[in-house]
Parts: structure tokens; sequence; C-alpha cells
């Protein structure tokens, strides 16, 4: 410990006498730097992160590392609080007009890009522009496509005008707002932004070494006021047992734990001493989805019969430790959506097989697979490889259904090929896998019947009128409780046909060191209120010369 | 037998060992190596499970012992490719020279550059790995160093005198090379191969390390170590065992084929006391 | 050279398109919000919809400028950019683990020699092998575990502290070689079997040499017979084995740095192969078998440096 006070102590000194050399690197970095009086600020957080970013403007990167170091750099529009309502964040407010084809936003007045200019309405409109630019390789046009044009009546004002009424229009608006006097004209893909990003957000970007760390120094004149904790670093471990190993040594601050870790794990005195643990549940449920255009999945009693023979609590507790709760549609339990009263399938092996002998499924070979005619209940789970939940769910199920006289093949197969092979080509009997769950519960691209065609997501060829007839009323309906009145009505369809057996909806686990304060979980994380977290001065481990 | 020939012995019994473990595997395995249960996860090695059990809670210990077979099977069919493809090219290039003899000998060069590990990786990755991928890969991108041996024993065997008077004697040129030349250079690629096996164990392993090895259920000692490795501070023994496991086999196709070495190669028999 | 060069632009060539996927899928990664022009625009953008060997023939186009195109990936730098970036580390890790090979593996073989089927030579046998043998992955974590965390001497992962460009010079040296020791130290512990076999096998046959035993005879003493006239001869082929051992380092080098998070070309190369980002892959199989090229190279030129009769032979021709 001496050694490491005195190293700092060395390191203090260092920077002060180098300090010019910081600041060529950001100019920024002096910026109102005076307004910090409050004894609060300082110290630095060290976030351990599986892989480096790629790209850090957000709309040309599709990675989880490049959206969560953008996210502290830019804001958008909008932005969902702590409970997960969406809410004013460069706008200060908006109105959605009468026919619910135009939305007008008023930003706020006196926001500035890290390099001081002011962010105006017409930064909104570049972005937009930029988004449904047939040169901009980004992923995430299809909502702004709905738009007809974008007007901006002056600094402060946007108006948005829909083709049609669109209700997930409001949170495509929580896309990152980018500057325009830095990126107009630029060809986007070559733009240096994409290395040394300039947001309006808490954060700016600092410093970037590739496939070892992003450093980023608190905005001090952020609108929202300075974020206390001085600098917010990336560190990237791409190994999970390393970063654990890094954090039993106190090296990072903040990492997101698996199921196992942190049941079992995080019960040694190196581990309590420094860190406090943190769950809250995840946005994504894990399902088996079965390929309907196969002959054996189209009855819905073979559906159903194999859902009453999951044991969805022995996999949440055998590959999650009992960190996650069950999943009966595509909606999370906490979610303002999620409707508790559809048909539940409670383990049990007798109604499974009175369900599939219904079905007409019998063993008349005595092999101990069920058949009917020439179709034996017999085929294979495919999953992706490197998630170890997954493989294990597998098995579980392999074990489980055998018991009702169904065969189960288990192949694991490398992303790539999984995707390119199997799924893409719709080549596949049943599949595990995961769905992030949009804060936006449109379910359009999932479990719409016109999208079973081509590469699109409803692989499993989900076709229900009911359901197509209610996703696209949902979608153009603005009011919460007509709304969720049409999404009540498909998750009950969905739970009565079992496309997929929905499993469970895991939990996000954090491990936190607990020198920082004023933390506050809620349904939206931790980090909702990351800018108001502060070190005391006797418990900071990290100093910056200012 | 010289006492020299001690670690020679040590390796043989290793070998002979594991080779028995492998084929009487479901005798020696007191539970099925697949069979999961969750009620007995991560428990540590007791008498009930003497290797304890894994995050499934299948017994570490029958794991370990069909990890043997799959392991050694990985082994023994790369080598065997390897082997192939190289003792034929290596035949065919010593044999005849020329034009072909440069043409092969510039192939093994170009191979010879690559990090074979890396090509290993990439082939694997886009194929999808599987046991028979593995096996296949291993043994295609490990055959050129047999084939450089096995054509420089045969230039200098096609050149005796029986060689010449079978030439002479209009004898086919697949005979003369399977039965004359062939049995002249098997020594050599007898040792090469004891070592490759205990090469490819490794290399199963190094893959399953980054999930592109033998994919599970399949038990193999790369992947029960590798799902080991996330629990390596509190179940010690999931990583224990098939690590010793790795260690000891590797060890003893290494002293085995050194061993042979020693007592095939003529010249290193005069030396010593 | 030439065809050399272009054989290896071939095989890694046809290695990557063995590929049944195309590289698009990561833009989807399975999120619902993705587009799917978002596929197409990538598909035009990189020429993915020309056949095979036009590909082939637009990227030897570019390489003969060692132009190595663009990656696939989202940041899309230059391939050359990334792998630069990344070069120097890799380098810098496996030049230090071959000295301290050569170093610690070449005495090691040669006193096994001499001292043969002493209990020595078993030891050191049994020694080198063990290295050889343990799953280099599995001793790293044991290692980063014990001293990292339980002792706490050494940092777990990474190159450098993060503090690194605020330190004294003095202090630089230090957190390098602190940050460098577990994984050389095991990547030593790993290569010692190869080369003190070698070196070992070389001097056995050396010392049964006919001068050798000619040496002994006429009553030279053992030590002027090791040190002059066997162990010089005995170093020959040594050399050969510098320019063969290149692709075997940089290969494990996957391993080692995505254990220690080591930013160098082995997790670069293990990353783009998983993403499918074919003109990394393409630009590090060339650039690493290039590598090897120069490496068997040197061995060459050493060889010739080192052994009189290839130097008196050019000095005649």
């Amino acid at each position: 410990m001496k050694r490491l006070a005195s190293l700092l102590l060395l390191f203090l000194i260092v920077l002060i006498s180098g300090c010019s050399d910081n600041s060529a690197k950001n100019e920024g970095l002096s910026n109102g730097q005076s307004n910090v009086s409050d004894s609060k600020f300082g110290d630095a957080l060290v976030e351990g992160s599986i892989g480096d970013a790629s790209n850090l403007i957000p709309i040309l990167a599709t990675d989880s590392s490049s959206h969560s170091v953008a996210g502290l750099i830019y804001n958008g529009l909008l932005k969902y609080d702590k409970d997960l309502k969406l809410t004013g964040d460069l706008a200060e407010g908006y109105e959605v007009s009468e026919d619910k084809k135009i939305i007008t936003f008023h930003l706020r007045k006196g926001v500035k890009w890290h390099d001081g200019a002011p962010f105006v309405s017409e930064d909104v409109k570049f972005t937009y522009e930029l988004i449904v630019d047939d040169k901009t390789p980004t992923a995430y046009d299809s909502d702004f496509r709905l738009i007809e044009r974008v007007e901006i009546p002056d600094n402060y004002t946007v108006k948005v005008f829909y083709k049609v009424p669109y209700a997930p229009a409001l949170a495509s608006w929580t896309t990152s707002i980018l500057p325009s006097h830095l990126l107009k004209g630029v060809e986007i893909t070559k733009s240096p932004l994409q290395r040394k990003p300039v947001g309006t957000g808490p954060y700016k970007f600092f410093e970037w070494k590739p496939g070892d760390s992003i450093t980023l120094v608190a905005n001090t004149s952020y609108f929202e006021g300075s974020p206390n904790i001085e600098r917010y670093i990336f560190r990237i471990i791409p190994d999970s047992a390393t970063m654990f190993l890094e954090l039993l040594n106190g090296t990072i601050d903040l990492m997101g734990l698996s199921p196992l870790q942190y049941a079992k794990q995080t019960d040694n005195p190196r581990f309590k001493e420094r860190y406090n643990k943190y769950k809250y549940l995840s946005n994504s449920y894990t399902y088996v989805g079965y390929n309907l255009k196969n002959p054996l999945f189209q009855d819905k009693r073979v559906r159903q019969a194999l859902t009453y023979a999951t044991p969805k609590d022995d996999i949440i507790e055998g590959a999650l430790f009992g960190l996650g709760t069950r999943a009966t549609g595509p909606y999370k339990p906490t979610s303002p959506w999620y409707n508790p009263d559809v048909k539940k399938y409670d383990y049990n092996l007798e109604k499974a097989k009175k369900l599939l002998s219904e079905a007409g499924f019998v063993d008349k070979d005595g092999d101990g697979i069920l058949e009917k005619g020439n179709l034996k209940l017999k085929f294979t789970i495919i999953t992706n490889q490197g998630n170890s939940s997954r493989s294990m769910v597998a098995e579980i199920l392999q074990n489980s259904w055998a018991k009702i006289g169904v065969k189960v093949d288990i192949r694991i197969l490398e992303w790539a090929t999984f995707i390119n092979e199997y799924i893409d080509k719709r080549n596949f009997d049943a599949v595990i896998l995961g769905w992030t769950i949009p804060l936006e519960p449109d379910l359009y691209d999932i479990w719409h019947s016109s999208r079973c065609e081509g590469k699109n997501l409803n692989f499993i060829c989900f076709q229900n009128a009911e359901v197509d007839k209610l996703i696209q009323d949902a979608r153009v309906e603005f009011d919460f409780d007509k709304r969720k009145k049409m999404y009540d009505r498909i998750q009950e369809i969905l739970a009565e046909e079992q496309p997929y057996t929905f499993l469970y909806v895991g939990e996000s686990l954090i491990a936190l060191s607990n020198r920082f304060e004023n933390i506050e979980p809620a349904p939206a994380g931790l980090m909702h209120n990351f800018i108001r977290w502060y070190v005391q001065k006797e418990n900071r481990k990290y100093f910056f010369t200012q | 037998m010289k006492k020299g020939n001690l670690l020679f012995i040590c390796g043989l019994v290793i070998v002979v060992f594991f080779i028995l473990v492998s084929i009487f595997a479901p005798l020696i395995a007191p539970y099925d190596p697949t069979s999961i249960n969750v009620k007995e996860i991560f428990q540590a090695p007791s008498s009930k499970h003497i290797f304890g059990t894994d995050e499934l809670g299948r017994d570490v210990f029958s794991r370990v012992v069909y990890g043997t077979r799959v392991s050694i099977f990985v082994g023994f069919v790369a080598v065997f490719i390897s082997i192939a493809i190289g003792t034929i090219l290596g035949l065919v290039a010593g044999y005849f020279g020329g034009i072909v003899d440069i043409i092969l000998m510039r192939f093994v060069d170009i191979m010879l550059c690559f990090p074979s590990f890396f090509l290993i990786l990439a082939v694997i990755a886009f194929l999808s790995p599987s046991l028979t991928n593995v096996m296949i890969i291993i043994g295609l991108t490990s055959w050129m160093g047999v084939a450089r041996l096995v054509r420089a024993e045969t230039m200098s065997v096609k050149s005796r005198n029986y060689i010449i008077a079978a030439k002479v004697q209009g004898i086919k040129n697949s005979i003369i090379l399977f039965k004359h030349i062939l049995p002249n250079v098997a020594s050599p690629i007898f040792v090469t191969a004891t070592l490759g096996v205990a090469g490819a164990i490794l290399t199963e392993s190094a893959l399953s390390f980054l999930g592109l090895g033998v994919q599970p259920p399949t038990p193999s000692w790369g992947n029960i170590l590798t799902s080991g490795k996330d629990n390596i501070m509190f179940a010690w023994w999931l990583s224990l065992y098939p690590g010793l496991a790795i260690l000891v086999t590797v060890l003893g196709y290494n002293l085995l084929g050194e061993g042979l070495r020693d007592i095939l190669d003529p010249k290193s028999k005069k030396f010593g006391n | 050279m030439v065809p050399l060069i272009i054989g290896i632009t071939f095989i890694s060539f046809v290695v990557v398109h063995l590929a049944p996927g195309d590289p698009t899928q990561f833009l989807s990664s399975m999120n619902p919000k993705i587009s799917e022009t978002a596929r197409e625009k990538f598909i035009k953008m990189y020429n993915l919809d020309k056949p095979v060997y036009i590909q082939y023939f637009l990227w030897l186009k570019k390489f003969v400028k060692f132009d190595f195109g663009e990656s696939f990936s989202q940041d899309r730098k230059k391939v050359i950019d990334k792998i630069l970036e990344r070069l120097p580390v890799t380098l810098w890790l496996n030049i230090a683990s071959m000295v301290l090979v050569f170093a610690i593996a070449l005495p090691l073989g040669v006193m096994s020699a001499y001292l043969r089927d002493t209990i020595f030579d078993k030891a050191v046998t049994v020694f080198v092998f063990v290295g050889f043998a343990i799953p280099t992955f599995w001793l790293a974590l044991l290692c980063m575990y014990y001293f990292g965390v339980i002792v706490g001497v050494l940092p777990i992962s990474g190159l450098t502290s993060y503090n690194f460009e605020s330190m004294t010079l003095f202090e630089k040296i230090i957190d390098i070689i602190k940050h460098a020791f577990l994984p050389v130290f095991l990547s030593v512990f790993g290569s010692l079997a190869g080369l003190s076999r070698f070196a070992r096998n070389s001097m056995l046959d050396v010392l049964n040499e006919d001068y050798i035993v000619a040496a002994r005879a006429r009553g030279i003493g053992e030590g002027r017979i090791i040190f002059k006239h066997a162990l010089k001869n005995a170093l020959l082929p040594v050399v050969t084995i510098i320019g063969l051992s290149v692709p075997g380092l940089i290969g494990g080098s996957v391993i080692f740095e995505s254990i220690f998070s080591i930013p160098g070309m082995g997790q670069l190369f293990y990353q783009s192969v998983m993403m499918r980002d074919y003109p990394v892959i393409m630009g590090i199989l060339v650039i690493g078998a290039i590598l090897t090229l120069l490496g068997n190279l040197l061995a060459d030129i050493m060889y010739a440096v080192v052994d009189p009769r290839i130097r008196y032979k050019k000095r005649a021709g």
C-alpha cells in the first residue's frame, strides 16, 4: 500500500510538470475547469470491457462496447429516465399533433458541444439527413425512413413530419445527435470523429489506446451540471476470467458479472471489502424457437407439450444460479407492457405426455422415441457457442424431453455459421437464442408474418392474422392504455400458441467498487444518475491535475 | 536395455495406461459423462464423486475418463492424416526428384511459413468447430515436417544398390516405394508420429480455450479444462484433473518419442557409457 | 522469394474464402432494430458480390502496392494501420522470449548431452517436457491468480499501467518488465523443450564424431573438447531453428494475448476471425508468413556467418 501511495504521489508530481503535454491532447480539458469548486469532484471509475469499441459515431457502430462509450459522450433528444419512461434530454419538451403525424421538439437552450460550439436545431436536422443518406453505412435507419421531412423554424424548434402515424417514432429520437458543424460536407466514414468524438454529453473524449483502454474526462460545463467523477476509463480485457482477477485485485471498479461469478465467486473477503453487488432484471429473454415450417412443430399441442416438459425453474437454477425469472412472453415482468394473466405452463410431464398422445404421437416401435406415421419426434436443437448458459439449457432440455419420448440432438455452432447457414436459411428444427427487449414495445420485426421471408427476424415463421393486425394497429396508437390492451392480447395468443418456449429473463449483475457513493438502483439500472456519483476525498484512488 | 531408457519406459507406461483407460472407459467411469444433475453442481471431490462435479453437476471423473477417448482419438486421427500426407508427398518428392520435387517442396516451404495455429484457427472457425473438423484440420496443417523428413530419407535410400537393382529389374515404382523404401523410413516416421500425438492433444486444448475445440457436451480434456477455467478460484478440481491428464499424457508421448529416437537412431548408440 | 509470396497470398485467400458465411451478419447481431438495407450497402461497398477470383485479383493488385485494403469492421481503419498498431507489441514479446529461450535452452541442451543419462540429463528432460506439456492457459491463470491476486507482486494483465505516461524512465522500465514477466516467462517455459532437445541431439551427434573421439584419445582436456571443438559444430544447425520457430511463436501469441489482455497481433487475428474481417485476416496471414520468410533469411545469413565452410565457399565463388 505504501508503495502504491508513493507511486501515486510521483504520478501526481509528474503530471503537474507534464501538464502542458496533456492539454495538447485535448484542448477542451481546461475549458470551464475553473467552475469546479465542488469538493466532490475527483477520482476515476475504471470499467472492465470485454471488447474494444469499434466506432464512436454511434450510428455507425452496432457493438455494445461502442454504444456504452458513446452513451457518455452524446445525448439524444429524448432519453429513458430511471423508471424507463421517455423524457426530455436535449429536448426540453415535445408535442404530438392531432393527426399523430407531426412531432414538435423544443430544444434546450445554452447547450454546448464539447468544442464550445452551440447546439442548435440544425444539428438535429443534420443527424436525420445523415442517417437516411444512402452513403451512410448505418443499421439504424428504418425508423427514420418513415419521416417525410424535418423542419427547423428556429434554432430551438424541430418539427418532424411523418408519412404515417408511427408510435415507435418517439423512442427513435433517443438516437445520439451528432454535431453538424463538424460533420457537414464530410464523408462520414472518413471523419476523424469516429475516433475522436465530439458530443454534448457528460463526458468528453480524451484518449483511445486501441485494444487497451479508452479514457473520457468530465465535461464540467455539462447542461445538467458537472459530473463528480473526473475520469471514466474503459479498460479492455477480452478474457472474462482475467477480468475477474483484475477485479479481485482492485484494478477495475465496475464490471458485469456472470451468474456464476455473482453466485459463487464473490463470497470472499477480498471481494466483500471492496465491492458491492447489484442486480436488476436485464433487458433480454432467452427462448427455444421452433421452426414452424417443420411438420413436427405444426401442431400447437406438440409445442405446448414441450413447454410443459421444460423445467424452467431448474434451468434458472442450473444455468443462472437462480439469478433470473421465468419468461412467459416477449416482455419482462417489470415492463409496463407485461401481461401477467396469460396461460402458464408449470413443469408437468404427465400433461406433456397427454398432449403428445392427443396429437397422435405414440411409441410404436418401442425405441423410446414417439412417432406419428413416418414422423419421429426427434430433432436437433442448435445454439451459438460462447454462451455457456445456452449450452446448459440445451443439455437440460435434452435430458428432460427424453423423459416424454422426445429425442434431441444438440449442435453448438460458431456464431457466423449459426446465422448464415442455419438461421438465415431457415435450416433448423429448434433453436435456443435470446432477444434484447427494446424499451419500445413494437413487435413487428420478430412476430409479424411479413418478416418470415428472406433473412428477416421472424425466422421461425410465425404467422397469425390476429397478431399481424394487432401489431399494425399498435404501431399507430400513441395512447398507452389502448396500446397496452393490444399487446396484452398478443401476449395471450403467443402464450397459447407457444411458437417459442419462453425460458427466462436473466438479471444484470454488477460489481461496483464501494468507494462510490450516491448510487440509486432503479429499473433502468445503476448508471442513470452516474453524474451525481462521487467519492469521498479520503477514499479516492486516482488523482489528476486540473 | 540400458538405464537410459528409464524415461522411455515411463513414457510407455503412461501411454499404454491412457490407451487402456480410453478403451475401457465405459467400465471405469462410474457415471454417464453427459448426464446432468442440477442439484449436485460444483461438489468438491468426495467418495461419491472422486474428482467432484462440474457446473452442470456432471461427474468430473467420468468426464475425464471419457475425455481420454476423445483426446487420444483426436491425437491419433490427426497424426494419421498428417503422416499419410507427409509420407506420400515426401516419398514422391524424394523418389522422383526433378520438377515434382521442386513443386512439392516449394509447397512445403509455403505452408511452413504460416503460423500453423493461425491457419487452424481460421479454418476451424470458418468450417464450424466439431470433433471431425478439429482432427482433419490439425492433420492438414502439420504434415510438412514429415514430408521433409521422408523426402530426405528417401533420397538417401534410393541410391542404394538394391533399389537400383529393383529399378533395373523393371519393378513398378509404386512397389519399390512402398515395399522397399517405406520400411527404411519407417522409424523416423514413427518417432515423429509419437511426438505428433502430443502436439495434437495440446492444440485441441488450445482451440478449446478459444471455444473452437471439440464442442460440448462431448467431453474432451480441452473443453473440460476450459469450462473449469472460469471457476479456477473456487472449484479447483474442475481444472486440476483435466489439466493433469493433459500434462501427463503429453509428457508420456514426448518421453516415448524421445526414447524411441534414441533406440532407433544407430548413431546415438555409440556414445555413452 | 516472389513465387513463395504469391503462394502465400493464394493460400491465405483460399483459407479466408472457405468461410460459408459473409461478414454482414455482424451488423445485425440479432438486434431487431437493425435495417435490412445496411447489409446490401455493405456488400456493395466491399465488392462481396463479385466472383471470388476477381476479388482475389483486386486484392493482389492492391497488395503489390502494399495496400491491404480497409477493415470490414465498423472502425473502417486501414488494415495495414491496424496491424502496425499491434505488431510492435507482439514482436517485442516474441523477441524477448526467443532471446531467453536461446539463453536458457542451449546451455541446458549442451549440458544434457555432455552429462548424458545422468540424473541431471533426466531431470532436464522431464523439466523441459513438463513445460511443453502443460496447457499454457491453465498455468497462466494459476500464475495470474497466485502472483497477481494472492501475493500481489505482479500486475495481472495489460502491457503497462494506466499511469504509464506519467512515470519516470526508470519506473517505466520496471513497469514494462513487470507486465511482460508472466507472458514471457510462460512462453519461454513452453518453448524450452524444442530447442534444448535439438541442441542436445545435435551435441550428441558431434560428440560421436571421429574427430572428437580422436581428440579424446589424444588426451585433450574435456573442457577444451567441449568448448573449442564440439560446441561450435553442434550449434551450427541450431541456428536454422530460429527461422523455423517464428511461426510457432506468433501462433502461440493468440492464447497469451487473449489471457493477458495484450493488444497484439494474435488477439487481433482471433477477433478478426470471429468477426469474419477478411481483409485483416488476409493481412495478418500474409504478414505473418513474410515475417517467417525474413526469419529464415536471417537464419541463413547467420548460418553463413557461423559456418566457416560456407564462408569459404562464398570467398571462392
